[in-house]
């Protein structure tokens, strides 16, 4: 296959300054490049084992999936957190940073206790409303009730975690019309469309 | 275990390849001198280690902090605040935190190229206002190396024309970016002024580097050397001489001396091996960071030198500075809602604030900058966090809870917080100072340094007046700064000492060979061979970052030890 990866385009920029030239492929590279692509994708897809968790115990898998779904779910423009790989990103993250650990599983079981107190559930198992009732009361800092300190604690840390790793990916970044990480080979700053819109 | 001896003799050894090191490597090599560098480090070369565009999504861990990459693992550092098996001690009721990289380049590899020039008064400051001393060199003993340098490594920026921040010879500068004509706005208001960064990044091409292409992400090492590193610009250079032999995993234990009372060479460790190495030097050339060196100094010991190399006056380790740091985060409603567009740019910001007041009208005696951030930077770990922080700053409403309208909240946010942190003037206190710990060694087997820090009310109220101008141009922006102002017990949110990794003088330069370490070209006052080209030859700071001018000062020592190996004075 014949490929160009970013590193060789930017070498081949950096021997050629002056040129100022974009890199191209033939339409007939980016076409056989791009099938290669798909059909790779496509294979992995269909041979994936499931995934399996390093640090979450199936229990907590099953909760985790749920939880980061209810946080960001798929809406009109985008997919939902398990579509973006959030609950792997969050077993990797345990792995790497140990010291996040503690409160991650400590978090995942006063969740579940408290389903358990309320409904005799297991969260994963609860209707939406329920879990619904339990989160509405950690999800909102300035108004949950003092005794749901806890429960606020871990949501917060979460919530940021969820984020983290859905806008991160490929999915999220999408979504928030990432334009960087790119070559410019003429910077013209803040676009005049911006400026007006800030008025400056 | 024996030392292993050679008799292959240099002309040099510079220890160190960072800013100072790869200078005083160009310089000499290109002079015709046969020099040995040694590294503590790993190899280095952005061309082909640099993770220059790699996504997030590209690592698991998208891009979240390592123990070995202390900023975040895809930046181009080696190293951070510890390191395995190296400790360093603060002595108890102080903080210094000391963030060393172990690779060749050192941290040019990390800094943000910020290229800022001391100015007339940053050399002659004890004359002004008493506090301090002078340097024994003026701005116009230096200028021409600064001016040197601009034309070599590359800088861009524009002449304003301001006294004590020097005009140079500069590329243009990039564009500002869409926040930051909104900073600049706001703080013209409030009599701010806010021009271009004066930054060591191409935006037109130089010798064999090409010009910048704008992914935003110098921090991670250029790949194609358009920033400047040392391993980018000075190692090349060096190494075409065929006269450079870079040694890594080389870490220096001491300078050897003779009975003449001059160095004869370096005993350093393979940090592979652990074997101890000695190889003969006619003049070593310390370059190590301005702590390292000190250290290396210090654990020099001889029967010649019972207090360390070149530190009769009992200086070395002394005039410790760090540049003041604090810094507030805003939250800018007009910024929401963003017209999606690419605002990577260079790896910094396209626009700062010089110091522009006049101390004998304010409570503190020395200045600081401005560096702006902000900007819909690539998401990585960590990116909307504490999202709920945002509640009552827009609307009265509270944010968090979950769902369809939480994510559209983190689209909303995304790049309306914007960053302003002041980097200023320390000056040099008795109370603050490196040493070498009675008690503890590093892996090696080599004594450790043990720091003492203390800021005077100076600094203290000078982060006081760094918070008050940060939080009144953020709300004159129609925004609002994030968190309280720290208070005094806090010391106003000033970071701790070493944080803002700018740590420069202990090996100080002067006329008086009883009060300084080195003489005004970077040579050591007790041994005419012995030359320091890192941040330890520094008098005072100054409310600039101080590469540029350790480039200067290399630059300087670097043709003074040419043109005395020239007479055969060395």
């Amino acid at each position: 296959m014949a490929t160009m990866d970013r590193r060789d385009a930017l070498r081949a920029l950096a021997s050629a300054p002056l040129a100022a030239a974009a890199i191209t492929w033939t339409d007939t590279e980016a076409v056989a490049a791009s099938q290669a692509a798909a059909q790779a994708r496509q294979t992995a897809q269909q041979t994936k084992a499931p995934y399996k968790p390093k640090f979450f115990t199936a229990a907590e898998w099953a909760t985790v999936g749920v939880l980061v779904d209810v946080i960001i779910p798929r809406d009109e423009k985008s997919g939902s957190a398990t579509d973006a790989g959030v609950p792997e990103f969050m077993d990797f993250m345990m792995v790497d940073q140990p010291t996040r650990q503690t409160a991650m599983r400590g978090g995942l079981a006063w969740l579940e206790h408290e389903c358990q107190v309320r409904f005799d559930k297991r969260f994963s198992a609860c209707t939406d409303a329920e879990r619904r009732a339990v989160l509405d009361d950690i999800s909102w800092p300035r108004r949950a009730k003092p005794e749901m300190a806890y429960g606020v604690t871990f949501f917060n840390s979460f919530r940021d975690l969820t984020a983290s790793g859905f806008f991160t990916s490929k999915i999220g970044m999408a979504d928030l019309q990432f334009k960087g990480n790119t070559v410019v080979m003429n910077w013209k700053g803040c676009p005049p469309e911006v400026m007006k819109k800030l008025g400056v | 275990m024996q030392v292993i001896r050679s008799r292959d003799q240099y002309d040099v050894c510079v220890i160190g390849s960072g800013a100072g090191g790869g200078m005083a490597a160009k310089v000499l090599t290109e002079a015709g001198a046969r020099v040995l560098m040694l590294e503590a480090g790993i190899d280095f070369d952005p061309a082909k280690d640099s993770k220059m565009m790699m996504w997030s999504y590209e690592s698991p861990r998208r891009g979240a902090a390592t123990p070995d990459h202390a900023f975040g693992e895809f930046l181009a550092e080696n190293g951070g605040w510890t390191l395995d098996g190296e400790p360093y001690v603060s002595a108890p009721g102080t903080t210094f935190d000391w963030f060393r990289c172990r690779m060749v380049g050192g941290r040019t590899n990390h800094w943000g190229r910020i290229s800022l020039r001391y100015g007339p008064d940053d050399f002659q400051r004890a004359t002004i206002d008493g506090l301090g001393d002078n340097w024994p060199i003026t701005y116009d003993d230096i200028k021409p190396y600064y001016d040197e340098i601009d034309r070599f490594i590359g800088i861009f920026g524009t002449n304003e024309g301001f006294r004590n921040e020097p005009d140079g010879i500069f590329q243009p500068p990039p564009a500002p970016r869409c926040h930051e004509l909104l900073i600049k706005a706001a703080a013209g208001r409030l009599n701010v002024p806010c021009v271009p960064s004066r930054m060591s990044v191409l935006t037109k091409p130089l010798g064999d580097r090409p010009a910048c292409h704008y992914c935003g992400e110098c921090a991670r090492g250029c790949a194609v050397h358009a920033n400047f590193s040392s391993p980018s610009v000075l190692l090349p250079p060096a190494m075409k001489t065929g006269r450079l032999t870079l040694r890594t995993h080389a870490m220096a234990r001491e300078v050897t001396v003779g009975a003449d009372g001059l160095a004869t060479g370096v005993l350093y460790i393979d940090t592979r091996t652990g074997r101890e190495n000695h190889v003969p030097a006619r003049i070593v050339v310390l370059a190590a960071s301005a702590c390292e060196t000190a250290r290396l100094l210090l654990n020099s010991k001889s029967a010649k030198f019972p207090q360390g190399l070149a530190n009769s006056s009992g200086k070395v380790g002394r005039y410790l500075t760090d540049s003041t740091g604090a810094s507030v985060n805003g939250f800018i409603p007009k910024l929401m809602d963003q017209i999606p567009h690419n605002d990577d740019g260079v790896g910094g910001a396209h626009l700062y604030v010089p110091w522009w007041l006049d101390n004998k009208k304010l409570d503190f005696p020395r200045g600081y900058h401005i560096e702006l951030g902000g900007g819909r930077s690539m998401p990585q770990a960590g990116f909307g966090g504490g999202i709920q922080r945002y509640s009552g700053m827009h609307e009265s409403r509270e944010i968090g809870g979950y769902g369809a309208q939480l994510k559209n909240e983190y689209r909303r946010f995304y790049g309306a917080t914007i960053n302003l942190s002041g980097r200023g003037e320390m000056i040099p206190n008795e109370d603050t100072y490196c040493e070498i710990d009675p008690n503890l060694v590093d892996k090696f087997g080599i004594p450790v340094l043990r720091f003492h820090f203390k800021w005077s009310d100076a600094e203290v109220k000078q982060a006081k007046h760094m918070q008050e101008t940060f939080r009144a141009i953020i709300t004159e922006m129609g925004g609002t700064p994030m968190g309280n102002m720290p208070g005094e017990n806090a010391n106003y949110g000033l970071a701790n000492g070493g944080r803002i990794i700018h740590e420069i003088g202990t090996t100080r330069m002067g006329n008086n060979p009883s009060t300084s370490v080195l003489n005004r070209n970077g040579q050591a006052h007790d041994v005419k061979n012995v030359f320091v080209t890192d941040g330890g030859p520094f008098v005072s700071q100054a409310d600039k970052n101080a590469t540029w001018t350790i480039l200067a000062l290399a630059l300087r020592t670097s043709t003074f030890i040419a043109d005395e190996r020239r007479k055969g004075g060395l």
